[in-house]
This record gives structure tokens, C-alpha cells and sequence, in this order.
């Protein structure tokens, strides 16, 4: 086999990592609330600016600015959930959709204002690798290795404990967890936060990527839309592996053809695919 | 000759001679918000019933490139590029449309597989950037006042345009909302099974007014090109545009027919006056301002603000007794 | 242990319940029989608090709590098998039962109460690692009942555990029932299946079009030619 090739495929697997760790986060919150953060990405996004600016700009270690991404976004979620989604719980899903698309909006434009159009990185530079003739960066290796980590550790929470017991119960019947003591929104809360904590992971692993920029979620949001559907919405499993089979399109298509033309066809197939499946590929 | 009557056709006096009044700059705006009303009236043709696409960026961006190119690379005019232009985005509304109500696709997922073809789009004019210019966006070549190749040295034929175009949006619009289909569409809107149960032929109707909506989009995507003479693939079909034209159609209200064109009023007001007040300091106040007006919207006011202010709302009924002093 | 007085419910404009009164004696078991719609499950969910009180007073132990939102009533002492079991049929047995300790004080005791689970319904125990929606009818009712007790409760209240099972599961079901009540649990059944749950409660009330009709001992009731009559085909 062609020594690019491999390095292309190799590279879509570590590509899919982060991707499914998106996948994960917003299959979660639709599954249980049943809601699309339309503005998903853009929660990342704003986890990148505060790496940024904590580690670029304050000077303050890279594993505390990793920390308070995480925390923050995790915040950001819980707030989403009271301020916007909340108040509109019962009303005609779409609502929802385009609530969060009004904070996809706000988001965007407040970076702007903030930060202005300028793409800025942090300046982490991390070695690229080499064995056997191919090349991978560590960046992308480590981002791909804590992926996993956060992958396992949401599946263990979900497994294990009370808490992630009454969030796969919520999303299986709403209405009767009541009658076991759990409070449903208590537990939107914690779904939310979750959500937002791996946004927030997500958001560092990008950062060792990538430049940031205010419009920097509209690269990747419709891919993980995308990813989640083709998975089926609220089917975290379908999601993870999903993100890995998008992204080894759009690495080995990339391969083939240019970059562009490899998402063509990756949303392309993706259109096609919801007329042979509409609830998804891999939906029960 | 009622008093109703006579108002509005004074209304379309005093727009149609607004060049002569107004200087260019205002005239300038005016065509935007016609332009824009325009586009958002069109979205609104569906998206009023629950069919609520994310990709409208999809039609508009075929509707401005193909009579662009055709000009540019074959001089092919406009007049008969631009119907190639709305037909080829009739096309793509049948392709993603049919698939997606035989098979029920609705709700959010018609929204993300619409979201999806605006991506395609998008995509597909970046990768083909030998011929479309990619990112850096394409000019259509200009040949200064020419009829044949529909661009002019002066706003007010743009502005005749416009607001022939805005018009005919309108009665678009209302013809849609005056006929039978309007009740077939709500009754889908509401149980989509049921109104099959009675005989509406589900598949012919969203179709229907799929296409209507994806034709006027790229019509309006076409005369956004011949105005402003440039495109560029994130302009007029990313996903900042396609969602725009949500919002602004939301904003300002999908189910009245002016609607629309206030939310581009609104958007095009605030963009304006923000960029007059505070000059290059705070670009993306504007955007922000919208976002949060839009979240409001959607959660105090779902009909959007001529919605809420319809002369059967209780705010309506309210403004009336606060101004007759009860 | 509890009672309701003049208790009026429903869902929106549609009032399924016209001033009930009932009592339910500490360690006793009280049922409630009555035709399809007469209300037998709103009255269940309005006391485990899945429908707003309209009218009247409910309490518990003394303490009013018709305000109070269904996780806190569980945290009372008020624990609700749903009519249909309602188990979570992607979780499996386990996962059922552990959701149903999820009030702090159930957790605390969790291994020792679901111990306790297994030795009640063995079965369940051979099953405990099967998705809850493979099991058969008596068992996803072993399930849903056992999920209840979980959280260690002090009434228990049963919507037609009969519904939808066979003659000898229902048995079953009931000898379960004596069994649970024999350890001090206070039960509250509402049941169409009069015969079974006449033998098993000490008090009954016949509801009927959302209004108390008849109540008394089970053993006047099974006297009482109306009831024989219309209820048990005699």
C-alpha cells in the first residue's frame, strides 16, 4: 500500500477522535432533552479562546488553561440549558433548533467583538513523529489518545453511577423517572453540563490543532450534525463510530482528490445515505 | 375604491419614485432590504410551514454563480442565465426534496440533511476554485450600463428591480396563502399522517412549495450578484447566510406577509446604524444584538414582531386602548 | 398512613376525579376496584404526584403533600408501580433496580436492599444482567415491583399488577403481595381483577366514573350483592 495512503488513513482515525467526542456530547443532550445545539461547535470554539487567552496571553500553565476550558464550558452548557432551552421546553421542537441557531449567531459575533477575525494559535508546538516513513503529528496522536480517555470516562460515569444510570433512563422514558426520585431537571442540568465539559475537552485537543477564530465552528459543526444523524440522533454509539467512518472519507478522499472536494463527498454521501436510512445508518 | 386601497397604492407611489427623493446611500439600503425581503419571503413560503430549511444558502449560491459564470466564461447573458440559474435550483430542490418526503424525513432532520446540501454547495464552488475562484470569490465582468448584460451605472434601475422583485415575492406569497395549499400544508404541518389519511397528497404539496421557495431564492441569489458584482461561496451560501435568512424571517415573522421583509428592515437598520455610530470599533455588535433579539424572539414571541403585533393579538388590542386613552 | 379528603383531578379541562375520600391505615393494605376509566390510575398518580391536585387535601403521615413534585414524594416513603410496569427496557435488570435507589438514603443501602431483592424474587437475580424489555410479562412485574422497593418505601402503591398477565403469574403476583404486606409494608392497589385482590387487601373502595361508590372491609365487600353482581360474575 502506498506509504500516503496509510499515513491518510492513520490520520482520519485520529481525526475521528475528537470528531466522536463531539458525537458523544451532542448525542447525549438529544438523547436526553431532545434537543440540537445548533451552536455545539461554537461552545467549543469559545473553550479555544479561553486556552488562548489564559495560556497565550496570561502566561498560565497549559494544564490549568485545559482545566478551566473544561469548566467553563461545562458552565456554558448549564447555562444554555436554564437561559434558552429551558424556558422553551415545550414548545414546537424547531423552536429549540433555532434558539440555539440565535446563539450560534451570538456567539460568533461576540468573539468578534471581542477577540476580532484574526485567526490566532497558541503556539504549541509539538514534535511530528516519524516511523516506517510516515508522519503523524503528537499533537494530533495525544488529542486522539485523550479523546479515548473522555470517550471511557463518559461511558464509566453513564455505566456506573447513579447519576449516568437515571440519564440513560431519562432518555428511555421521560416521564416516569419521577416516580424513582430523580429529578428530571436536575438531571437536564448534569446532561448539560456534561455536554458542555466535553465541548470543553474537545475545545483543548482543537487548540493544539488548529488556529482559532470567531467562525471557527462552522468548520466542523456540520460535520458532527452530520456525523450524529448518519449515526442516528440520540444513539451515542452509532455517533462515535460514525465520526470515525466521516473521517476516514474525508481523510482518504482528501488522498485522493483535494481537501474540499473530500467533504463534498462526505456530505454528499452523507445525503445520500439518509434516503436509504432516514433515521440514520446505524438507528435501531 | 376603498381607503385601504388607496393608502397602499400610495405606499407604492412613494416607494417607486424613492431614487428621485432619497439620496444613493438610502437608496443603497432600500435595495437591500428589498433584496433581502425578498429572499426571506421566500424562505418564509415554506418555512411557515414547519418545513424549516438550514440551507437556503444551497439555492441562493447556485441562483448568483451560473449566471455569473455563463456571463463570465461564455457571455451568455442574464436574461437567460439567470433562468438556467433558478432552474438548476429547482433541480437541486427536486433531488433533495423528493428522497426527503417520501421517506418522511421531517423536523430536525430535514433541517440538518438541508443544512448538509448548503454545505455541499458551498463546497463544491470552493473546490472547484479553477473555475469559481474558491474562497476568494468571483466578479462577474463589468461592462458598465448594458441591458443585455443587466448591470447599470445607476441605483434606480437596480432599485426598479428590487422592488419589481420584492412585489412579485409578495404575490408569490399570497397566492400561496390564498389557496388550497395553504390549508393542505398546515393540516401536514400538524399530523402529517392524518392528512394523508384524508386524501392530501403529502409528497405533490411540500414539493410543491419546495420549489417555489428554492426558485425565488436563487432568482434573488442572481440579482444579489448583478448588484453587488462580486460573490463569494461564504456570502451567499455558508452557513451564516442560510441561517440568517432564518432568523430574519423569524425575527420579523413568518406567517404575515410583510413579515419577512420587516426582519430584513430590522437587520439591515441595525447593521447600518451600529456600523454609522460606532464606525469599524465594533464589528460583530450588530450580529450580537440580532443573536440575543433572536433568542428573545423565539422564546416571548414565536410570531415573530408583526406576529405579535396582528391587529387580533393582545398587543395590538392593548397598543389601540393605551392610544384611544381608555 | 394516608388519606385523602375531598380530592378532585384531572388532566387539563377533562376532571377525572370528584371528591374522593379515602384512608389508607398504617400496615394495612386498602384497594381500589373499579371499571376501565373510572380514574383508578389518575388517583394513583396523584397521590405519587405525576398529576396536580385540583381540589382537596392529601397527606401523608399526617404532613400535607398534595404540592409536592413526584422525586420528593419518593423521598417520603411513597413508592408507584406504574399501570403496563413501565420498566426502562434498554437497561437491564440491575440497572432497573438501581435506578429505583436512587433517593440518597436508598443508595446508602443499596447492596444490602437489592440482597434482599434478589432473595424475594430469585429469578429476577438469574436475570439480572438481561435488558429489562427481553423479560416476560411476570417478570418485568417482579421488576417493576421490586424496582419500587428499592427505595425502601413505607407505601406502596400498585396500579393493575394483574393487567396483562396469565392466571398462574397473577398468583403469583398476589402471593407477593401477601408476602410484602406480611413484612410491615403499607399497599394501596388499585386492581380490576376483584376476585385476586379482595382476598389479598383488608379495606376496599369501588370507584366509579371518578367518585367513590361503595367502600368497606373485603369482607363486606365480597358480600355485597352489586359488587357480586357486577364485578365477579356472580
Amino acid at each position: 500500500m502506498d506509504i500516503y495512503l496509510l499515513e491518510a488513513i492513520i490520520n482520519g482515525v485520529l481525526l475521528g477522535g475528537v470528531l466522536a467526542l463531539l458525537a458523544l456530547g451532542l448525542n447525549l443532550i438529544f438523547g436526553v432533552i431532545d434537543v440540537v445545539w445548533i451552536a455545539y461547535a461554537d461552545l467549543v470554539m469559545c473553550g479555544m479562546y479561553l486556552v488562548y487567552w489564559l495560556y497565550a496571553v496570561l502566561g498560565l500553565p497549559l494544564a490549568l488553561a485545559f482545566a478551566a476550558s473544561i469548566v467553563f464550558v461545562a458552565v456554558l452548557g448549564v447555562l444554555v440549558h436554564l437561559l434558552i432551552i429551558a424556558p422553551i421546553l415545550d414548545s414546537a421542537s424547531i423552536n429549540q433548533l433555532l434558539a440555539t441557531g440565535g446563539l450560534l449567531f451570538f456567539l460568533q459575533s461576540f468573539a468578534t467583538l471581542l477577540f476580532s477575525t484574526e485567526f490566532r494559535n497558541i503556539g504549541v508546538r509539538l514534535p511530528i513523529i516519524s516511523f516506517a516513513g510516515i508522519y503523524i503529528s503528537t499533537a494530533r496522536l495525544l488529542a486522539f489518545a485523550m479523546a479515548l480517555v473522555g470517550a471511557v470516562a463518559l461511558y464509566s460515569f453513564l455505566k456506573r453511577s447513579f447519576i449516568g444510570t437515571a440519564i440513560r433512563a431519562i432518555a428511555q422514558d421521560r416521564d416516569i423517572v419521577g416516580l424513582m426520585g430523580v429529578d428530571q431537571r436536575t438531571i437536564y442540568l448534569v446532561t448539560s453540563a456534561i455536554g458542555g465539559a466535553l465541548a470543553g475537552l474537545a475545545a483543548c485537543l482543537l487548540a493544539l490543532q488548529y488556529d482559532v477564530h470567531p467562525f471557527i465552528g462552522n468548520t466542523f459543526g456540520p460535520l458532527i450534525f452530520m456525523i450524529c444523524v448518519l449515526g442516528g440522533l440520540g444513539n451515542m454509539l452509532g455517533g462515535f463510530v460514525a465520526a470515525f467512518i466521516i473521517s476516514q472519507i474525508i481523510a482518504v478522499g482528501g488522498y485522493f482528490s483535494s481537501t474540499e472536494l473530500s467533504y463534498v463527498i462526505a456530505f454528499a454521501s452523507f445525503i445520500a445515505l439518509m434516503f436509504v436510512r432516514p433515521r440514520g445508518v446505524f438507528a435501531r | 375604491m376603498s381607503a385601504r386601497d388607496a393608502a397602499l397604492i400610495g405606499l407604492l407611489a412613494v416607494l417607486a419614485c424613492l431614487p428621485l427623493l432619497a439620496p444613493p446611500y438610502f437608496t443603497h439600503l432600500a435595495i437591500q432590504v428589498l433584496l433581502w425581503g425578498f429572499v426571506y419571503t421566500a424562505w418564509s413560503i415554506m418555512g411557515r410551514f414547519g418545513l424549516v430549511s438550514l440551507g437556503h444558502g444551497a439555492f441562493m449560491g447556485v441562483g448568483a454563480y451560473i449566471p455569473a459564470l455563463l456571463w463570465n466564461y461564455y457571455d451568455t447573458t442574464p436574461w437567460l442565465g439567470i433562468p438556467l440559474g433558478v432552474a438548476f435550483a429547482i433541480l437541486l430542490g427536486l433531488v433533495i426534496g423528493y428522497p426527503c418526503f417520501r421517506f418522511k424525513v421531517v423536523g430536525h432532520y430535514f433541517a440538518l440533511v438541508t443544512l448538509a446540501l448548503g454545505q455541499v454547495v458551498m463546497l463544491s464552488i470552493v473546490a472547484a476554485r479553477d473555475v469559481t475562484g474558491g474562497s476568494l470569490g468571483l466578479t462577474p465582468r463589468a461592462v458598465g450600463h448594458s441591458w443585455y448584460a443587466l448591470q447599470f451605472s445607476q441605483k434606480s434601475h437596480f432599485y426598479a428591480m428590487a422592488l419589481v422583485l420584492w412585489l412579485g415575492g409578495l404575490l408569490v406569497w399570497r397566492w400561496v396563502d390564498s389557496g388550497i395549499s395553504r390549508k393542505a400544508l398546515e393540516a401536514i404541518s400538524e399530523d402529517e399522517e392524518a392528512a394523508a389519511a384524508i386524501g392530501i397528497n403529502v409528497l405533490r404539496e411540500k414539493l410543491h412549495v419546495t420549489l417555489i421557495s428554492a426558485a425565488l431564492t436563487a432568482f434573488g441569489g442572481a440579482i444579489y450578484g448583478q448588484y453587488f458584482m462580486y460573490l463569494n461561496p461564504e456570502t451567499v451560501s455558508g452557513i451564516g447566510v442560510s441561517l440568517q435568512i432564518v432568523f430574519a424571517a423569524i425575527v420579523g415573522g413568518t406567517y404575515a406577509l410583510t413579515g419577512p421583509t420587516v426582519g430584513a428592515l430590522i437587520t439591515i437598520s441595525l447593521n447600518e446604524g451600529l456600523r454609522v455610530t460606532f464606525g469599524t470599533n465594533f464589528i460583530g455588535a450588530a450580529n450580537t444584538i440580532y443573536g440575543i433579539l433572536l433568542i428573545l424572539c423565539i422564546i416571548f414571541m414565536p410570531g415573530g414582531i408583526v406576529g405579535t403585533l396582528r391587529p387580533d393579538s393582545g398587543l395590538w388590542r392593548l397598543g389601540t386602548k393605551i392610544f384611544r386613552g381608555k | 398512613m394516608l388519606s385523602l379528603a375531598a380530592v378532585s383531578a384531572g388532566y387539563g379541562s377533562f376532571r377525572a376525579l370528584f371528591n374522593v375520600s379515602l384512608e389508607v391505615p398504617h400496615g394495612q393494605a386498602v384497594g381500589v376496584i373499579g371499571p376501565n376509566g373510572a380514574g383508578k390510575t389518575t388517583l394513583l398518580r396523584l397521590i405519587s404526584g405525576l398529576v396536580p391536585l385540583d381540589s382537596g387535601d392529601i397527606r401523608f403521615e399526617g404532613h400535607p403533600v398534595g404540592a409536592l413534585s413526584a422525586h420528593r414524594l419518593v423521598e417520603r416513603g411513597i413508592a408507584h408501580v406504574p399501570e403496563n410496569r413501565r420498566l426502562f427496557p434498554r437497561l437491564t435488570v440491575e440497572d432497573n433496580l438501581r435506578i429505583g435507589a436512587f433517593i440518597p438514603p436508598a443508595r446508602r443501602h443499596f447492596a444490602e436492599q437489592l440482597e434482599r431483592i434478589y432473595q424475594l424474587f430469585p429469578r429476577l437475580k438469574d436475570r439480572r444482567k438481561q435488558f429489562a424489555g427481553t423479560l416476560s410479562g411476570g417478570e418485568q412485574q417482579m421488576c417493576a415491583i421490586g424496582r419500587a422497593l428499592m427505595s425502601r418505601p413505607k407505601l406502596l402503591l400498585m396500579d393493575e399488577p394483574s393487567a396483562g398477565l396469565a392466571p398462574l403469574v397473577v398468583e403469583q403476583v398476589f402471593d407477593l403481595v401477601r408476602r410484602i404486606r406480611a413484612e410491615g409494608l403499607t399497599v394501596l392497589i388499585v386492581e380490576q381483577n376483584v376476585q385476586q385482590v379482595l382476598d389479598v387487601v383488608d379495606h376496599a373502595y369501588l370507584l366509579e366514573v371518578g367518585s367513590i361508590r361503595l367502600s368497606g372491609t373485603s369482607a363486606e365487600l365480597k358480600g355485597n350483592d352489586f359488587i357480586r353482581k357486577s364485578y365477579m360474575g356472580l
